[in-house]
This record gives C-alpha cells, sequence and structure tokens, in this order.
C-alpha cells in the first residue's frame, strides 16, 4: 500500500515539474469547451434571405415583417426577380428566398381568393433546410389564420371564430429548447473523455521507453500498486477539469445544474476512475508511444459520434447503437445530461451507474492482469 | 543449493524466436565474490542478467540466486538483490535525493533505518551537497554512482550491474570498482558484466561470453596461466607484413596486431629464434622481442579463434 503512494507522488512531482504540461492540461479543455460550444451549440436563426417583393402592398409587408418577428429569417438582399434569388442561392450568399407574387396583396384585400407566395430553401445543410421549413410553414399558417378570422369578422356573418382544437404544449426539461443546456453537458463529457485517455495513455509506455520500466519492475512493487499510483495523481487533474468545464458552462454559456453538483461530483470521480483506467490499459499493452496515441485516437472518435453527442443514439442501426455501450462515455453522458438537464438522483440514474462502474473494474482488473512485471 | 552459493546457474538458455541469445550457459558464483562476465556486446551477458533477475523467463535451464528459482520465484529474488541497469535508468526530472527516495520506498526500507540509510548512501556516492539537483544535470560518473546507490538502498545481499561502467570516465571507473570491492567486502555478492577487459581484472571470477555461449570461466591469473604456448611482444618494421609471415610458421600459434606492436603466442620459447630469423630474411629489422605476461584481451581472443575455427570448419563443411 504504501509503494502504491510512493508512485503517486512520483507521478505528482513528474506532473509538477513540467507546468507547461500541466498549463495545457488544465487550460485546453476549458478552450475546447469554449470553442466547441459555440460550434454545436448555437440554434439556427437568422438565416439569410433574399426577398423578392412585386406586390409592395401593407400585406406583404407585414407578411414579411412576421418571418423577421419570428427570428428564423432575416432579409439580407432584397432583389427584382426570381433568377435574382436562385443565384443569390447558388453563390451562397442566403440559405433562402420569398418571391411575393404582384397580385398578393390585390387578392387578399378582395376578400374572396386566396393567393401564394414561393419559397425557396438550399437543402444541402440537412439541419438549417429543416429549421427553415418548419419556420416558413408555421409562419405562413399563422398569417392564414390571422387573415381569415379578420375576413370573418368583417363579414355580415360576424360570428366568432376559434380554431376547433387548441394544442397546448409543455416542454419539461429545458423549457426554452436551448441547445446550449443540452449539448454543453455533453460536451463536457466527451471532453472529459479525451482528456482522460491522453493524460493516462503514455503512462507506462514512457517508462518503457525511458528505460526506467526495466529497473522498475526489478523492485518489488506489485501490478496494482503501480496501475493505481499512476492513475491517483490524474484523478485530481481531471477532478479539476470537471469543476473548470461545468463552472464555464454556468459563467459563461448559462447552463445551469439543475440537480446536485455533489452526485455530479462523485459519479464524475467513478467515470474518472474507468476512463483513467482504459488510458493505462492501452499503456500497458503498447510497446511505444506512437501505438499507444494510435489506440487512444481510435477511442476517442467514436467518443464523439457514438455516445450520443450529436446524433441521438435511439436512431443509430443497432451495430454502432450496441458500439456505443462499449465506450463508458456513453453512460457518463446519460449521468451528466440526467443531473446538470433534467436534476434527476441516483434511483433514476441507476441504469447507467452499474455499467460504468463494472466497466470501471473491469478496466482496472485487466490493466492489472495484462501488466507483467517481465520484459 | 549450497549455502556457499549466491547464485548457481546449470544450462540456462534463453531463445528469441530462432535465434539464441544464450546457449546453455552454466556457473557458479561463491558468496561474496565478483563474477564478472566478460564478452563482446551482443554475446548475450544483459539477457543472461536479466534472466538472473527475474525479468526475462529462461527458454530453458534453470538459474537460482539466493536459493530461489528465478523461473517461479521472481519475486522472491526481486526483494533481495540490487540490479542497476545499462543506462542508469534514473528520473530524470527528479532530483538526487527524490530518487533516493522513491526506490528506498518501493523497496520498504524501515523507517527507523531509512534517514541514516540515505545519508550514508549520498556520503558514498559522493553526491553530499547536490541532493536537490535534477538527475538531468549530473554528469556520466555521478548518474552511475547514484544509479548504483539506488540499486542497493536496501542492502541487497546480490548485485546485478550491467555493463556499470559504460560512458564513463576512466578514472571514475577505478573509483566505481573500489566501491564494488568495498562492497563485496561487506560480504555482497557481485554480477558485473563489461566489454571493458581491463576491468575483468577486478574480480574474483571470471566468464568469457561469445556468440551466446560461455567460452571460459575461471579467475584471472589462471585464465592467462592456462593460455597455451608463449606469448611474444615484437616490436619491428611493418607490422602488418610481419603478421602475414609469422601466421604460417611453425610452431606459431596465433598473432594479433596490437598498435604498432605484433602479439605471437608460440608453442615453444626455441620458436623465438626461429621467427626471429625468418623475418629478419624476409628483411624486417626486429627492434625487440621479448616474452610477455598475457593480458585477458590475449585470453580473449586466443579462446575465440580456438572457438570459431572449428566451427567455421563446420559451416564450410
Amino acid at each position: 500500500m504504501s509503494r502504491m503512494w510512493t508512485v503517486m507522488r512520483k507521478e505528482l512531482i513528474h506532473i509538477i515539474r513540467d507546468p507547461r504540461t500541466l498549463g495545457l492540461v488544465i487550460v485546453l479543455p476549458v478552450m475546447m469547451l469554449l470553442l466547441l460550444g459555440y460550434a454545436v451549440a448555437n440554434d439556427v436563426e437568422d438565416i439569410p434571405m433574399a426577398l423578392v417583393d412585386q406586390s409592395k402592398t401593407d400585406e406583404s409587408r407585414r407578411f414579411v415583417e412576421r418571418l423577421s418577428v419570428s427570428g428564423f429569417f432575416k432579409v439580407t438582399y432584397v432583389v427584382q426577380s426570381e433568377r435574382e434569388v436562385l443565384q443569390l442561392l447558388d453563390e451562397g450568399r442566403v440559405k433562402s428566398g420569398l418571391l411575393i407574387p404582384e397580385e398578393f396583396g390585390r387578392n387578399l384585400s378582395t376578400d374572396e381568393s386566396g393567393t401564394t407566395v414561393q419559397f425557396f430553401i438550399d437543402g444541402s445543410n440537412p439541419t438549417v433546410a429543416q429549421t427553415a421549413q418548419l419556420a416558413a410553414e408555421t409562419v405562413s399558417q399563422a398569417a392564414a389564420q390571422e387573415i381569415l378570422v379578420q375576413r370573418l369578422s368583417r363579414s355580415p356573418l360576424r360570428m366568432e371564430l376559434r380554431p376547433p382544437v387548441d394544442a397546448r404544449l409543455r416542454f419539461l426539461y429545458n423549457p426554452d429548447m436551448r441547445r446550449m443546456d443540452f449539448m454543453i453537458p455533453g460536451l463536457i463529457a466527451v471532453i472529459l473523455q479525451v482528456q482522460t485517455l491522453l493524460l493516462t495513455a503514455f503512462a507506462i509506455v514512457r517508462e518503457r521507453e525511458q528505460g526506467t520500466l526495466e529497473q522498475l519492475i526489478v523492485t518489488p512493487v506489485k501490478s496494482w500498486e503501480l496501475m493505481l499510483g499512476k492513475i491517483l495523481p490524474f484523478i485530481l487533474v481531471a477532478l479539476l477539469n470537471v469543476a473548470m468545464t461545468v463552472a464555464v458552462g454556468y459563467f459563461w454559456f448559462d447552463v445551469k445544474v439543475t440537480g446536485s453538483i455533489t452526485l455530479l461530483l462523485i459519479l464524475s470521480l467513478l467515470f474518472l476512475l474507468g476512463s483513467l483506467g482504459l488510458g493505462v490499459l492501452i499503456s500497458t499493452i503498447s510497446r511505444t508511444q506512437m501505438q499507444a496515441m494510435y489506440m487512444a485516437s481510435f477511442i476517442m472518435m467514436p467518443s464523439f459520434i457514438l455516445a450520443g453527442l450529436l446524433f441521438p443514439r435511439d436512431n443509430m442501426p443497432w451495430p454502432a447503437f450496441m458500439a456505443g455501450y462499449l465506450l463508458p462515455v456513453t453512460y457518463f453522458l446519460e449521468i451528466v445530461r440526467g443531473i446538470m438537464l433534467k436534476g434527476i438522483g441516483v434511483n433514476y440514474l441507476w441504469s447507467s451507474i452499474w455499467p460504468m462502474a463494472t466497466f470501471g473494474i473491469v478496466v482496472f482488473f485487466a490493466s492489472v492482469f495484462l501488466f507483467h512485471k517481465r520484459l | 543449493m549450497s549455502r556457499e552459493n549466491a547464485v548457481e546457474v546449470h544450462q540456462l538458455t534463453k531463445k528469441f524466436g530462432s535465434f539464441t541469445a544464450v546457449d546453455q550457459v552454466s556457473f557458479i558464483i561463491p558468496k561474496g565474490e565478483i563474477f564478472g562476465l566478460l564478452g563482446p556486446n551482443g554475446a548475450g551477458k544483459t539477457t543472461t542478467i536479466r534472466m538472473l533477475c527475474g525479468i526475462l523467463l529462461p527458454t530453458a535451464g534453470e538459474a537460482r540466486v539466493l536459493g530461489f528459482d528465478v523461473a517461479r520465484q521472481a519475486e522472491e529474488v526481486k526483494k533481495r538483490i540490487g540490479y542497476m541497469s545499462q543506462k542508469f535508468a534514473l528520473y530524470s526530472d527528479l532530483t538526487v535525493f527524490e530518487n533516493l527516495d522513491f526506490y528506498a520506498h518501493l523497496y520498504g526500507v524501515p523507517r527507523e533505518k531509512y534517514k541514516a540509510r540515505l545519508e550514508s548512501l549520498i556520503e558514498m556516492a559522493g553526491l553530499r551537497g547536490h541532493e536537490k539537483e535534477r538527475t538531468t544535470n549530473l554528469s556520466g560518473a555521478w548518474r552511475q554512482r547514484l544509479a548504483l546507490a539506488c540499486a542497493i538502498v536496501h542492502e541487497p545481499p546480490m548485485l546485478f550491474l550491467d555493463e556499470p561502467t559504460a560512458g564513463v570516465d576512466p578514472v571514475s571507473r577505478r573509483e566505481f570498482w573500489e566501491m564494488i570491492y568495498s562492497l563485496a567486502g561487506q560480504d555482497v555478492s557481485v554480477l558485473a558484466t563489461t566489454h571493458y577487459m581491463d576491468e575483468a581484472e577486478f574480480c574474483n571470477v571470471i566468464g568469457m561470453m561469445y556468440d551466446a555461449r560461455l567460452i571460459a570461466l575461471n579467475g584471472p591469473d589462471s585464465l592467462k596461466s592456462d593460455l597455451r604456448g608463449v606469448l611474444l611482444e615484437v616490436d619491428c618494421e611493418s607490422p602488418g607484413q610481419a603478421e602475414k609471415i609469422a601466421t604460417g610458421l611453425p610452431g606459431v600459434i596465433e598473432v594479433a596486431l596490437h598498435g604498432v606492436l605484433l602479439h605471437v603466442t608460440v608453442e615453444k620459447e626455441t620458436h623465438q629464434q626461429t621467427l626471429k630469423d625468418t623475418l629478419a630474411s624476409a628483411g624486417i629489422t626486429v627492434r625487440r622481442m621479448e616474452p610477455v605476461p598475457p593480458s585477458l584481451e590475449d585470453v580473449f581472443i586466443s579462446l575465440v579463434e580456438a572457438e570459431s575455427r572449428p566451427r567455421l570448419r563446420e559451416e564450410i563443411e
């Protein structure tokens, strides 16, 4: 046991003696969260739009205003013809276009006939296109409804009009539908995964390359003492990372921790044990730092895609879905989102907690078992 | 296993695939003796030492260190031995004291002994005043002495040194061997590998390794006296040409160039005159020719020649 503390103390000295690396290790995850946070967490809004208003009436102006007020569209070009709109779309200057025909205002004011407006949407980015489509339809329908009500109220029948079905929506968790609140906790989990893997991936293999491992394995130190001694100092570093990223989420991105911060820290600790253990395992079975680096990156890539950070896991084909279960970050992602977003406790998170704990234990014993005190 | 022997090695063999690194090596190191494993790079010295330290599994044969089998009781062996590997494997970002402290704890030096032990090691290694210096700034000789101090921090009765003097200046090398001597005086058994022939003179027993095999095993003086014939040192003109002439002569066992001098081993003292006459008739002036005591290098060359000649013949046939 005392030998474990000895190894741990030695590793801590390595960390502290290299202030430049220590600085990077502490600052980079925060920088990464800031950068990636903005990149993935922004809602689609202010889609640039080219406008052709051939009607030039109050009605047409009111319609355009509705679109702008919705926040989804922003008129950036006002042109004269459909051809110009298409050209702007081709050049990528706008993502959407709107053509209001000359008869628009006239048809509406004569009360009798309907009219049409033509939307153009750049479909190359599905996320933007879907948002634009939904926004265009919703805004147009609302406008149509309002006009209908106005017409009927002006008619001799003068009846009170009310839509027959009034759908009321209530969003539980994240009521404002902010992508930030969903993405930032996920990013924190994935950044931690990358961080922990890199921290320990070189733990053993570096000593192997330096030649100190040979000197180490002729001592009576036991495998588990060595492994645990290598992991523990990095738990401190990684816990600091947890605290800092959550703080940045709170103060910068305004993402609150709805649930218990203590629980979040305890479960982070559990995740870190398994994840750092995975790094040590990689280090144990690698012969060179190059090999370790390579193996680590092949765990990091799937962490971004398969763990459910960017894409919902439920829609994945089953091989990809099952592969996600092999990554500790998949469970941790559920846990972090659960605590930060929904504020739920252990009883609801249990289905994620036990696989993550099992994973940590298996990985740790595997690295102890696979590490032979021989060359 | 006799109580008198620190190490007993019997038919020890290590193969890496089809390559045989150590081939049926057998020897014994009595307690308190300094055993030198001598031989060129790649002869199998390091592989042998690694097997004895319990960090490399033998392919065949048996070895016992302090009574423990190196294959089955490796951890028992490790507790009781000190090992200094080829590269002076110290942590370069740790200070002198921190390196010592690290190994002292790993080897479980008892608390009550700890302070006195570290003090005396720092004294012995001549590192007083440099305790807080980082190892990376130390010279080769200091690193070597610190590595030795780390290896013996737990006062092991058996010490393995793999090329302990590589890359160290001659004066420091001598000082280092004096330390080893004083350890042997305290009943520590030592196995050291080296390819410096002059260093082997410090050992009680020498095992000469060549091409994975132990080709000689004896005390340095016995090895020299066992050398067949008489060694003549010849100082003459154009020694290169003289070497060619001498090689074919009857009664000449061996000819080797030593710088500008020629070392000729002849069967009997009487062959000296024949050699002198032959060289003279070839027009080579001999300034000096006299019998000299052989060095270990002469012994080694002669043994290697004797070893490789029949093998070469085998291969040709």
